[in-house]
């Protein structure tokens, strides 16, 4: 997952596999009260997302939890209905795709789950949850399945001999491994891995990142990778978008937006990544946010971030920011934002220009409703 | 610029990953990897109360499966009447005979010998027991992986069904029901066992639906069952291979703990006068029979097959709690 030599910069429209465009999904939600049934609100939990993945290539995909990463992801991988959008893979459209269609497809895009504990079913022998790809497409069975799923638990490091274990009986790294196997069952031209190593302590994520690695490099995959944690999404990712409830405010190769971050967003989450050199710790200011990510259900006007956004200006509230390169980037790094940050700008001392009953402040929050919904996971 | 913490981190560990494997096939060799269920019956093994049910219930069992056998050592006919001198079945005065060494339960008001009817009603009451339970749990089931997996307008018609039978006044209905059945037969539903088993399973697979459906509900939401929907996996198979497997636990105690209530309304409904059919013997129509004459002292014909009711419910009861213990040791179970 380092940047291969056949990088994004020089590839062809044909190298794409992936292509979303314009996808929204919105979730329905129901009022508690049994009278007003009818009146309904909705989750805007992804909300007009455009992006490509290319053949081979790792797309790095970060948020704070609730900004929709994982929605997109189920999304992509047809797990939910979406509802607008289009969903083009290998250059096919996926979007409205039958159930029964999309099966063979499936072989083609797989997911590895986060969490190692729930996505593995306590019930069931692991040499049964690893051979689950061919029993479903019906692909190899008795002798030959088994001996499959040897290979396959070979191939992510796991003992063969552990086929009839229970997945209680292997820790969490293992326990990700077997999700790991499961999903390449059919070497998938697309794995979307959502937060497949948040839920590991820091050894154990260094050696299912490598796994991941080094298959991708044997294997020829394409990843889109989902985390919080920007120091793993810097080393495995090719590309890297950031998504700020429901929309992606930034895009860019890995290296330019280290370097170069636009977006105020995408400025203060770089300077929240810890420094293990303390010398350094002066070359970047904390840039703090205030308060929490706004409702999704009723989100900001124009720019999202215009709340919490410590250069927001009026135009921020009015005028939703197009989706383009700034300052003279190249067409590859994205920004969504009226006023991008210049190299060089110290934002943490920035005040907004708009008026306070606009912004977020840390005691304005009222009660539940905003805590309440940006606490939960939208998975 | 920031630090990459993963690079570092991935070089040192990744030498490591072999080593780490290695070391843990070594320690597996020595602790040996059990199933579930072969835990549960370890546990079940150590519970004395569960495992003298447990004897009990096989007494019973063997006693319904020879009851034949033991009416033929005695030369006492299920339905014969010993109204002779000898062996008199019944007093001069017509009255049942007390406990003896002919009749050791004593005999009944037809002069049959009570101790060979509580055998032969033990094949009733299991029967009814086992096989009323088996269609509740199973109706339960199918009816309750559906409403609780499809959801939506399936979800709420089914639910507001089983609501509904839960709130219907069960005893009412199933006398009025086998009380038409037994003067008009519809269909299979004949008098007697088939339309006993019928009222009994269809006014309680609604309780175990509700459970099912409660557990459904949120183990779909689990991670593994997104991943086999990612896989393709059929609704059939995610409802039948990926959530039943997680649901046998709770049922096979509920089932083991449904079994006696079972019995108790079957020996009801028989006492009622609206189950089992005179002349088969059965122990909720012996204890309804006994009544007028336990009022001129022929108690046996009344605590005897109470008794039989009684142990064997109670040994069921014993033993589904044991189960219920075995299977969860943490107590974390929905029964």
């Amino acid at each position: 997952m380092t940047t291969q030599a056949s990088g994004p910069a020089g590839s062809r429209d044909g190298d794409v596999l992936l292509r979303v465009e314009n996808l929204v999904k919105h979730f329905p939600v129901r009022s508690s009260t049994l009278i007003q049934r009818g009146a309904r609100d909705f989750v805007h939990a992804v909300d007009g997302v455009s992006l490509e993945v290319r053949k081979g290539e790792t797309l790095g995909l970060v948020g704070e939890t609730g900004c929709g990463k994982s929605t997109l992801a189920r999304c992509v991988a047809r797990l939910y209905d979406i509802t607008s959008g289009r969903i083009e893979f290998d250059g096919t459209d996926i979007t409205r795709l039958s159930t029964g269609k999309m099966r063979p497809l499936r072989r083609q895009i797989q997911m590895i789950f986060q969490d190692p504990y729930g996505s593995l079913n306590p019930r069931r022998r692991v040499g049964s949850i690893i051979g689950d790809p061919f029993a479903i497409h019906h692909t190899a069975s008795g002798a030959e399945r088994k001996r499959r799923v040897q290979h396959l638990m070979e191939l992510v490091g796991l003992n063969p001999e552990h086929y009839n274990r229970f997945p209680a009986e292997f820790s969490g790294g293992q326990r990700q491994r077997i999700g790991v196997a499961r999903a390449l069952a059919f070497t998938p031209k697309l794995i979307i891995c959502d937060e497949p190593v948040s839920a590991l302590d820091v050894s154990i994520q260094a050696q299912i990142i490598n796994l991941l690695a080094d298959l991708q490099r044997e294997l020829g995959l394409t990843f889109i990778f989902i985390a919080h944690d920007l120091s793993v999404v810097r080393h495995v990712s090719d590309r890297v978008a950031v998504m700020y409830l429901g929309k992606i405010t930034e895009q860019a190769p890995v290296e330019q937006m280290w370097a170069h971050p636009r977006h105020p967003y995408t400025d203060a989450l770089l300077s929240a990544v810890p420094v293990p050199d303390p010398a350094s710790l002066d070359r970047r200011e904390r840039i703090i946010l205030v308060g929490d990510v706004p409702s999704p259900i009723n989100p900001p006007s124009g720019c999202r971030f215009h709340p919490r956004c410590p250069k927001a200006q009026q135009r921020c509230v009015d005028e939703v920011p197009d989706f383009i390169p700034r300052l003279g980037d190249e067409a590859t790094h994205l920004t969504a934002c009226h006023f991008p940050v210049m190299d060089g700008e110290d934002i943490s001392q920035a005040r907004p220009a708009i008026s306070a009953d606009l912004r977020v402040v840390e005691s304005s929050i009222p009660e539940g409703s905003l805590t309440g919904i940006s606490g939960g996971e939208a998975s | 610029m920031t630090y990459n913490v993963g690079d570092a981190v991935a070089v040192g560990i990744i030498e490591e990953t072999p080593i780490a494997v290695v070391a843990e096939g070594e320690a597996a060799k020595k602790i040996e990897g059990h199933s579930p269920w072969v835990l549960a019956w370890r546990r079940l093994r150590r519970d004395r109360a569960a495992m003298i049910s447990l004897a009990v219930i096989v007494l019973i069992v063997a006693m319904a499966v020879f009851a034949s056998v033991i009416a033929a050592i005695l030369g006492h006919g299920v339905y014969q009447q010993f109204r002779g001198p000898s062996p008199a079945g019944l007093s001069p005065t017509g009255q049942p005979v007390g406990p003896g060494s002919t009749f050791w339960l004593g005999t009944d008001d037809q002069g049959r010998d009570i101790f060979v009817r509580i055998a032969y009603g033990a094949r009733v009451s299991l029967f009814v027991g086992v096989v009323a339970t088996a269609v509740t749990v199973f109706g339960g089931l199918v009816i309750g992986l559906a409403a609780g997996y499809f959801g939506g307008i399936v979800d709420s018609l089914l639910a507001r069904f089983m609501d509904w039978l839960l709130a219907v006044p069960f005893l009412l209905l199933a006398i009025s029901l086998i009380s038409v059945v037994n003067v008009h037969p519809i269909g299979p539903l004949k008098p007697g066992l088939p339309v006993v088993i019928t009222v009994l399973g269809f006014f309680g697979w609604a309780a175990v639906g509700r459970i099912v459906r409660g557990q459904v509900l949120s183990i779909r939401e689990k991670e593994y069952i997104e991943a086999a929907r990612a896989l393709g996996a059929r609704p059939w198979r995610i409802m039948f291979i990926d959530i039943l497997p997680n649901l046998l636990a709770p049922l096979i105690v509920y089932s083991t703990l449904l079994i006696p209530a079972t019995i108790v309304g079957e020996a009801s409904l028989s006492f009622l006068g609206v189950g089992i059919l005179p002349p088969t013997a059965d122990w909720g129509e012996m204890i309804n029979n006994s009544q007028n004459y336990y009022l001129y002292g022929s108690w046996w014909y009344l605590v005897f097959p109470s008794l039989a009711l009684l142990i064997t419910t109670l040994a069921f009861n014993i033993f589904g709690d044991g189960v219920r213990d075995a299977f969860d040791p943490r107590g974390d179970l929905f029964v």
